[in-house]
C-alpha cells in the first residue's frame, strides 16, 4: 500500500535513515554487551567501540636478579621474557628503563645503562642484560615497555558476578518470584474473564467499568496501606507469598481486560453447543475456553513475566534485601551504588539481568505485539 | 416419543418484544420447519426450545412435562449451528463424543458410539482430523454427527445449509430428508428464510413474521390455501402477484392472488391489459414482466415465449386457482 | 545452589498448586453439593440452577477479592492517610498538602514531572510514527522494528546501567570510555558529566525512557497504519497529494484514535517513572520526580506516611482524567456490541 507512494528522492536515503535509527537505538546495548566480555582492564582503559582494535598499553616488568645470571665470553648476562607470565601481550613497540620515557628506545636496540652494562629488549619481550662485571642484586631491574594489546574476550567477569556478587543467587530468587507471579493471575484472570464475558451475573458491567478505571491506577497508591497491612498481618511481609499476591493483585486488571476482550470474541455457538452437549461453565472453561484462548493467555503471560522480572519498585518494598530474597534489579540497583566503577561488573549484571527478558521476547515476539495491539488498538 | 407444545409463548429484551403469543402443537416425529424473514423471531423460537434463550412468559413443553426452566443438556435435545460449531482443537471423534464425555458414560461406550455414527454418515476416515482439514460438507456432517451420537428425542437445526455453496446445500438438503427417512421417530425442528428448503424438507411449515406465526400447515396446505396474503407471498417462487383495486373486485375480494403460472396470456383478449416491459426466457419456461394499471405482474409461461417487450397483452386469471383476500389481509373462504 | 534451586521450585510448586487446587476444589466441591444427575429430574433441574447462580462468583471471587485488597482499598485508605501524621494516627486537615506546595523538592518533581510529561510522550509518538511509516517501505523493516522494539524487554535498571555506561565520564586527558563523551571529545568538544548538569540532566534521563517506549509506539502506530484503508491513499494521490500531504492529510487523521491511546498509556506511566530516577540519580541535582519522591517519604526517617500518602494522591490526580475518558470509552463500546 503505503510502499507504492514513492517517496523521493531517493530509496537511498531511505535506508540510510532507518540504518542510521537502528544504529542509535542498538549501540547502548552493544556496548553493554561487548563491555561484559572485555577484559576488565581494558575496559577501563579504552572505549568498548575500540574492542576488536589491539591497544597500546603502557606496562613495566622486572627483570630476574643476579641468581640468574650466567657468565658468557667473560661478561655476565641474565636473559629472560619481560613478558613471561602474562601472555596478554603479543608484542613490544618501545621501551625504556626510564619511567619518564618508557618508549625511548625501538625493539631491538641496545642501550648502555652506564657502568659497562647494555640492555637490549625484543618486540618479543626477550631481554639480554649484559655487564662486565657480576651483578650485585638480588632484585633484578625494572623495564618499562610500550606494547600492544591484543583484544582479549573473556567471560570471567560473567564468573565474578555469578559466584561471587550474589548475582547468581539473585537470578534463582528473581525465577522464584516471577514464575509464581506470572501464573497465578493468569489462572485467575482467565476464570474471571471466562465469568465476566460468557457467565450470567448481576453487575457485569459495573465490574468491568471498575476493572477498566483500575488499569491505570498508579502503583503509588497503593503501596502505602499494603505495607502498612503487610506489617499488621505479619505472615505476608517480606515472604515471597506476598509479593506473588501483590504482583497478582497489580497484574489483574490488565489480564482480565486484556483475556477479557479475546474470550468474549470467541465465538457464540461453541459456548452454547458446549452447553447443548451437557457441559457445566468449568467444563466448558478447560476444554473449550482454555485451548482456544492460548494466543492471549501466551500474550499475557510474557507481559506478566516481564513486568515481574523487570520490576524494582514492588520488590524492594514487599522483600527483604537479603541473600534469600533480594531479586536481580535489586541487586543490579545496589551493585550501582557499591561498584558504581566498576564496570566489569556492572555490564555483566546487567547482561545476566536482560538476557532473559530478551531470549523471551526474541522466541515470542509475535504474541507480545499481539497482547500489545489487543491492549492498546480501540476503533483505530 | 417427543411431543413439543408451545402455549402462548412470549419472549421479549426490555421493550423489545420477539416473541409474541406463539402456539404449537408439535407431534413425535414430525419434521418442522420454520421459516419467515431475517429478524421475524425464528432463530430466537428454536433457541426457546433448546433452552438457549429464556422464555419471558408462557409454557413450552417437551413430552408433557414443563421444561421452561430445564437447561439445554437436560431437554434431550441435540442442535445443530448454523456455523457448525464444531470445537476447533478437537479431533472428529473428540467433537462428536464430546456430549457423552459429560455424561460420563464409559471410555468403551464413548468409542462403540462415535464409531457407529461416523460409519454412518461416512465419517471413519477423518476421526483423527480436525474440523480445518474437513470440507464444509464432512463439517456438516460431523455437526450432525454430534446430534445424533447422543441419541437425543428432538434435532434442532439452525439454517444448517447458509454456509454451504449452491451445489452442496442441494446435495446436503437431500442428506438430510434421507437422515430424517431413517429416524422416524425423531422430531426435527429446521429453521430457515429459505423457502425451497422449508417446502421440500418440511411435514409442516410454520409461517413467522415480526414474532408472530402466521401460518402452520404442510407445504402443500400453504401454497393452495396461504391464509393471509404476508404468507401468500412469501411462499412459492417468484412471488405470487398481489392485485387490488377492479380486477380483484371482479373476483369479490379486496387482494386478488395469482401465481405467475396461473395466469393465461392473451394478445388479443383478456381481463387485464398490459405491456410486456422485460422477458426471461429460461429454456424449460419463461417469465414475462407485464406493467398493468394494478403494477407489475410476474406471468410463467411454459417452453419458449413468442412476446416481446413492448406487446401489448392480455392476462387472465385462471378463476379456479385465484387467492382471495379481504381487507385485513386474511383469505376469504 | 541445589539446596536453594531445591527450595525455590518447592515455593512455586506450592504457590501454583494452591491456586489451581482452589478452583479445582471449589468446582467439584460445588458439583458433588448439587449434583447435576440427581435421582429425580426436578432436584437435578434446581441443583443446576444453584450451580449456575453460584459458579460465577466461584470463577469471579479470587479476582475480585485481589483487586479488593491491592488495589481498591489502597486507594480509599491512601486518601485517608494523607489527610493524618506521619504513622497515619492522627486527623491533621491538609497540613500534609500545604507541606507538598512549599516544600521545594516537591515543587521540583512537579516542574520536572510536567517536562517529562511535555516530552516523552510526544517524542515516543513522533519517533514511533516516522519509524514505523519508515521501516514499513524497506525489505528489512521488520528486523528494524524488532531491534527498535527490544529494549521494552529491558528493565528500567538495566536501562540505567545501560545508558550510564553512555554517558560515563573520565577527567580531561583521560580516555573516554563513555560513547558520548568520546564523540564530544573526537569532535573537539569538553567531556561533561552529563547526570549533573541540572536542568538538561533530566532530559539525559527522559532518553532513558524515550528509548524504551518508542518500539511500544512503533509497532502500535504500525499496525494502525497498515489498518488505513489503501484506496484513501490511492484518491489522495490521484487527487494530486505529495507524500508529506498524504500522511499529515489523509493517514494521521485515520489513526488519531490510536494516537491518543499510544499517548495516554505513556503519559500513565511517565507519571509512574521510578525506577530510572532512582537508579540514575536518586533524584539529586534537580531530577527528583513525584514517584521517586513519594517513595523517598515512605522510607525516610522511618517513613511518614501522610506526605508519603499526599504525594501519591498528586499523581493518581494526574492520571484520573485519563481514568474517566479510559471508562468512558469502555462503556460506549460494550454498548455498540458485544
Amino acid at each position: 500500500m503505503w510502499q507504492r507512494i514513492r517517496l523521493e528522492p531517493s530509496r537511498f536515503a531511505l535506508h540510510f535513515a532507518v540504518l542510521f535509527i537502528v544504529a542509535l537505538w542498538t549501540f547502548p546495548t552493544a556496548g553493554l554487551l561487548v563491555s561484559s566480555l572485555r577484559d576488565k582492564d581494558q575496559i577501563a582503559a579504552s572505549g568498548w567501540w575500540t574492542a576488536l582494535s589491539t591497544s597500546e598499553q603502557s606496562s613495566q616488568a622486572r627483570t630476574k636478579g643476579n641468581a640468574d645470571q650466567v657468565e658468557k665470553d667473560g661478561r655476565f648476562v641474565i636473559a629472560g621474557n619481560l613478558f613471561e607470565g602474562d601472555s596478554a601481550h603479543s608484542s613490544l613497540s618501545a621501551w625504556g628503563t626510564n619511567v619518564n620515557k618508557p618508549g625511548a628506545n625501538l625493539p631491538g636496540a641496545t642501550a648502555e645503562l652506564g657502568s659497562g652494562q647494555t640492555l637490549t629488549v625484543n618486540a618479543d619481550g626477550s631481554y639480554e642484560w649484559g655487564s662486565a662485571t657480576a651483578f650485585p642484586d638480588e632484585r633484578g631491574r625494572r623495564v618499562f615497555y610500550v606494547s600492544s594489546v591484543p583484544p582479549r574476550f573473556t567471560a570471567e567477569n560473567y564468573e565474578t558476578v555469578l559466584f561471587s556478587e550474589g548475582i547468581g543467587r539473585s537470578f534463582v530468587n528473581s525465577l522464584t518470584v516471577t514464575i509464581p507471579a506470572t501464573i497465578i493471575p493468569i489462572l485467575i484472570a482467565a476464570f474471571a474473564a471466562y465469568a465476566l464475558a460468557w457467565m450470567k451475573l448481576p453487575g457485569r458491567g459495573f465490574i468491568i467499568a471498575v476493572i477498566v478505571g483500575l488499569l491505570v491506577v498508579p502503583l503509588q497508591m497503593s503501596l502505602i496501606p499494603l505495607l502498612k497491612l503487610y506489617n499488621a498481618t505479619g505472615f505476608l511481609s517480606k515472604t515471597y507469598l506476598g509479593i506473588w499476591l501483590a504482583h497478582t493483585g497489580f497484574g489483574l486488571p490488565f489480564a482480565i481486560y486484556l483475556l477479557r476482550s479475546y474470550v468474549a470474541g470467541l465465538p457464540k455457538d461453541l459456548i452454547e453447543s458446549a452447553q447443548v452437549d451437557g457441559a457445566n461453565d468449568f467444563k466448558i472453561f478447560r476444554r473449550i475456553i482454555l485451548p482456544l484462548s492460548f494466543p492471549a493467555l501466551a500474550s499475557f503471560a510474557i507481559f506478566q513475566f516481564l513486568w515481574v522480572w523487570n520490576d524494582l519498585l514492588v520488590a524492594i518494598v514487599f522483600l527483604g534485601s537479603g541473600e534469600d530474597q533480594l531479586v536481580l534489579t535489586g541487586r543490579l540497583n545496589s551493585l550501582l551504588g557499591s561498584r558504581g566503577g566498576n564496570w566489569e561488573i556492572l555490564t555483566a549484571s546487567a547482561f545476566i539481568t536482560i538476557i532473559v527478558p530478551l531470549i523471551v521476547f526474541f522466541s515470542l515476539q509475535r504474541y507480545f505485539v499481539r497482547g500489545l495491539l489487543a491492549g492498546s488498538v480501540k476503533g483505530g | 416419543m417427543a411431543d413439543i407444545r408451545l402455549t402462548d409463548l412470549n419472549k421479549s429484551y426490555g421493550a423489545i418484544h420477539i416473541l409474541k403469543d406463539v402456539s404449537l402443537d408439535i407431534t413425535s416425529g414430525e419434521f418442522i420447519v420454520f421459516v419467515g424473514p431475517s429478524g421475524c423471531g425464528k432463530s430466537t423460537l428454536l433457541r426457546s426450545i433448546c433452552g438457549l434463550e429464556s422464555i419471558t412468559s408462557g409454557t413450552l413443553e417437551i413430552d408433557h412435562a414443563v421444561v421452561n426452566e430445564v437447561p439445554p443438556s437436560k431437554r434431550g435435545i441435540a442442535m445443530v449451528f448454523q456455523s457448525y460449531a464444531l470445537y476447533p482443537h478437537m479431533s472428529v471423534y473428540e467433537n462428536i463424543g464430546f456430549a457423552l464425555e459429560n455424561q460420563g458414560l464409559p471410555r468403551a461406550e464413548i468409542k462403540q458410539k462415535v464409531e457407529k455414527v461416523a460409519d454412518m454418515l461416512q465419517l471413519t476416515p477423518y476421526l483423527t482430523r480436525l474440523p480445518k482439514a474437513l470440507s464444509g460438507g464432512q463439517r456438516q456432517r460431523v455437526a450432525i454427527g454430534r446430534a445424533i451420537v447422543r441419541g437425543a428425542k428432538v434435532f434442532l437445526f439452525d439454517e444448517p445449509l447458509s454456509n454451504l455453496d449452491a451445489a452442496l446445500r442441494v446435495q446436503t438438503r437431500m442428506e438430510i430428508a434421507k437422515l430424517k427417512r431413517s429416524m422416524p421417530k425423531t422430531t426435527m425442528i429446521y429453521v430457515t428464510h429459505d423457502q425451497v428448503e422449508a417446502m421440500t424438507l418440511a411435514d409442516r411449515i410454520v409461517v413467522l413474521q415480526a414474532g408472530r406465526v402466521e401460518q402452520v400447515g404442510t407445504p402443500m396446505e400453504l401454497y393452495d390455501r396461504p391464509a393471509n396474503t404476508f404468507v401468500a407471498g412469501f411462499i412459492g417462487s417468484p412471488k405470487m402477484n398481489l392485485i387490488t383495486g377492479e380486477p380483484a373486485a371482479r373476483h369479490k375480494a379486496h387482494t386478488l392472488g395469482v401465481r405467475p403460472e396461473h395466469f393465461e396470456l392473451s394478445a388479443a383478449t383478456g381481463e387485464i391489459k398490459g405491456m410486456v416491459e422485460y422477458t426471461e426466457v429460461l429454456g424449460s419456461d419463461s417469465f414475462l414482466y407485464v406493467a398493468t394499471p394494478q403494477g407489475l405482474l410476474t406471468v410463467r409461461e411454459e417452453g419458449k415465449t413468442a412476446f416481446k417487450p413492448g406487446d401489448t397483452v392480455h392476462v387472465t386469471p385462471a378463476a379456479a386457482l385465484v387467492h382471495r383476500f379481504g381487507e385485513d389481509g386474511k383469505r376469504l373462504a | 545452589m541445589l539446596e536453594q534451586l531445591v527450595s525455590a521450585l518447592v515455593t512455586v510448586v506450592l504457590g501454583v498448586g494452591g491456586c489451581l487446587a482452589y478452583f479445582y476444589g471449589s468446582n467439584i466441591l460445588l458439583d458433588r453439593l448439587f449434583p447435576a444427575s440427581a435421582s429425580n429430574d426436578m432436584a437435578a433441574v434446581r441443583n443446576l440452577k444453584i450451580q449456575s447462580s453460584v459458579r460465577p462468583w466461584l470463577f469471579l471471587g479470587p479476582a475480585l477479592i485481589l483487586l479488593t485488597v491491592y488495589l481498591i482499598y489502597p486507594v480509599f485508605q491512601t486518601i485517608w492517610l494523607s489527610f493524618h501524621d506521619k504513622a497515619g494516627t492522627s486527623f491533621v486537615g491538609t497540613a500534609n498538602y500545604s507541606w507538598a506546595f512549599n516544600d521545594s523538592q516537591f515543587r521540583q518533581s512537579i516542574f520536572n514531572n510536567f517536562l517529562w510529561l511535555l516530552v516523552v510522550p510526544a517524542a515516543c509518538t513522533f519517533f514511533g510514527l516516522v519509524i514505523a511509516v519508515l521501516t514499513d517501505r524497506i525489505w528489512w523493516g521488520g528486523l528494524a522494528k524488532s531491534l527498535i522494539f527490544l529494549p521494552l524487554a529491558i528493565s528500567f535498571v538495566g536501562a540505567s546501567v545501560i545508558w550510564k555506561f553512555v554517558y560515563d565520564y573520565r577527567g580531561e586527558g583521560q580516555e573516554q570510555i563513555g560513547i558520548l563523551n568520546a564523540l564530544i571529545v573526537w569532535f573537539g568538544g569538553d567531556p561533561q558529566v552529563w547526570i549533573s548538569l541540572p536542568f538538561w540532566n533530566n532530559f539525559f534521563l527522559m532518553v532513558i525512557l524515550i528509548w524504551i517506549q518508542t518500539g511500544f509506539a512503533t509497532v502500535i502506530l504500525g499496525a494502525a497504519l497498515r489498518g488505513v484503508p489503501e484506496d484513501t491513499l490511492e484518491a489522495a494521490t490521484i487527487d494530486g497529494a505529495g507524500p508529506f500531504k498524504i500522511f499529515w492529510r489523509i493517514m494521521v487523521p485515520q489513526i488519531m484514535p490510536t494516537i491518543i491511546v499510544v499517548w495516554t498509556t505513556i503519559t500513565v506511566l511517565v507519571l509512574k517513572v521510578f525506577d530510572i530516577v532512582l537508579t540514575m540519580t536518586n533524584g539529586q541535582w534537580d531530577t527528583q520526580v513525584l514517584a521517586n519522591l513519594m517513595f523517598d517519604w515512605m522510607f525516610r526517617g522511618g517513613g511518614d506516611f501522610g506526605r508519603g500518602a499526599a504525594i501519591a494522591i498528586v499523581i493518581m490526580l494526574a492520571v484520573l482524567p485519563i481514568m474517566i475518558w479510559n471508562i468512558r470509552q469502555a462503556n460506549a463500546e460494550q454498548k455498540g456490541g458485544h
